[in-house]
């Protein structure tokens, strides 16, 4: 049987780039870079954790120490952040590309158009993502450089915790970038797995229930800090 | 009764359009939406007006011809529901109904409520079929489908083509119309020979001819008259991401 298979332009092109030139494509990018940041972000709540178990300096340190024979001291932190910054890289320039695409698609809107089934989530993925971005540039000023926090020392990471959570307008940036994070995982967990071709069942109630896990971790931190729990 | 409509009126692809305001005596609660549409235009046409101009074919919910925006909703409040089989006793006669044509960029709007939705059947041009040897017909069971198999494709089959995924969807996609077309054929013994190039190239479609991407809000399927599942868009890109790794 004579079959003629239609071979696009894109036929040619490598992987990487017949991936991320297909609307498709740039779902997967983002689904898998949505997957490296959950994975960062769910470390670094276990990490904060500490705070309330041992000593978060020293867990800062034990990070720096970490495969120093080969990297060197503070090396595998350096390893840790580039990764996380092409991750970063890639989703937000996916989503940018996708968001003005959608623009295009519509170039005219409804004179009345009610929300009908998209949560508060899945409608709020664009502006949240805009709301984490900012959130992160003033969390690595604050609690990474120490340049907005108001004790600020190197490695002090527990005294410049406390320091920031004593006042309730940077508890409360927090919580509003903690709760955007929460509504993020929320859709993009449930989003990433169906861009990746799954639909396991549970996975709608799976994903909230990390959202929550993820969100109500963090937040531990800042409200143990100004409630006196943590000194 | 007595039904106020705010209807899209714009006399060509490139004329300026506006709602105008209609108010219709004689409309009974048994009225379908387009019978509606047509006392008013029997108004219209007396009084020497042009009439609305809006697609409708089968009028039994099969065809995909009608399909408006009744009030920020693709076919309106009916749940799984085409234009034509809703009926007016869904309406509160108060309130004035807004009714704008299907909007986005591949769908250009001809005339009032029309638009041209042929970008939908380049899509299908693109992959949305099989290739298979003419002739005598194979015997009903040379060719064993599963039950299973058999009773997605025949959902995901029933996609009548209407535009209601792209109309209703944030962003503009056609994610919704695509993933059925792949998963009738797709999960079929019969369109295996194509299933991956056919994934690739439907969304390569799709994308060059302006839809938007797809980001699983669930808008589409919420709209869709034949409740086509969001599943149905997973499976597709399974196909497109195993395309992709297969000629990698």
């Amino acid at each position: 049987m004579a079959l003629t298979l239609q071979r696009g332009s894109l036929g040619r092109q490598g992987f990487p780039c017949r991936l991320w030139a297909s609307s498709v494509g740039k779902k997967v990018v983002m689904a898998v870079t949505g997957g490296i940041l959950l994975g960062y972000v769910v470390a670094h709540m276990v990490g904060n954790l500490t705070i309330f178990f041992g000593d978060i300096d020293g867990y800062g340190v034990f990070l720096r120490e970490l495969l120093s024979p080969v990297l060197g001291y503070g090396g595998f932190v350096w390893v840790v952040r580039v990764v996380l910054l092409l991750a970063v890289v890639l989703h937000m320039t996916a989503a940018v590309q996708l968001a003005r695409r959608a623009a295009r698609a519509r170039p005219v809107g409804y004179a009345r158009r009610p929300k009908v089934q998209g949560g508060y989530a899945a409608r709020t993925m664009r502006w949240g993502g805009v709301i984490l971005a900012l959130f992160v540039v003033y969390h690595l000023l604050d609690l990474t450089a120490g340049v907005l926090n108001p004790h600020g020392v190197e490695g002090r990471i527990h005294a410049n915790v406390v320091a920031d959570f004593q006042h309730w307008y940077v508890v409360a940036a927090y919580t509003l970038a903690v709760v955007a994070l929460g509504f993020h995982l929320r859709h993009g967990m449930w989003s990433a797995l169906r861009s990746l071709g799954k639909a396991p069942g549970a996975s709608s109630a799976a994903a909230l229930i990390v959202a929550v896990g993820i969100t109500v971790g963090f937040l531990a931190v800042p409200y143990a800090v100004l409630f006196g729990i943590v000194r | 009764m007595k039904y106020r409509v705010r209807v899209w009126r714009q006399a060509g692809p490139t004329a300026p359009g506006r709602l105008v305001e209609y108010e219709i005596d004689d409309v009974t609660a048994d009225m379908s939406f387009l019978e509606m549409l047509d006392v008013l235009n029997e108004r219209l046409q007396l009084a020497g007006e042009d009439p609305v101009a809006f697609d409708h074919d089968c009028r039994e919910g099969i065809c995909g011809a009608c399909g408006v925006m009744i009030d920020g909703v693709a076919h309106g409040p009916g749940k799984a529901t085409t234009t034509c089989q809703l009926h007016m006793r869904q309406f509160d006669p108060a309130d004035p109904i807004v009714v704008e044509p299907w909007r986005a960029a591949p769908f250009p709007v001809v005339r009032d409520l029309v638009v041209d939705r042929s970008a939908l059947d380049r899509v299908i041009e693109s992959g949305g079929y099989i290739s298979t040897r003419a002739g005598a017909a194979p015997d009903a069971h040379a060719l064993p489908v599963p039950k299973l198999d058999a009773d997605t494709a025949f959902e995901a089959a029933a996609c009548i083509g209407c535009g209601a995924c792209v109309a209703a969807c944030p962003n503009g996609s056609s994610m919704l119309f695509t993933a059925a077309k792949a998963t009738h054929l797709g999960v079929l013994p019969q369109g295996q020979p194509e299933r991956y190039t056919r994934a690739r190239n439907m969304v390569e479609a799709q994308d060059d001819l302006g839809f938007g991407g797809c980001t699983l809000t669930g808008e589409c399927t919420a709209v869709c008259p034949k409740g086509i599942p969001l599943t149905a868009i997973a499976r597709l890109n399974r196909d497109v991401l195993s395309d992709a790794m297969r000629s990698a």
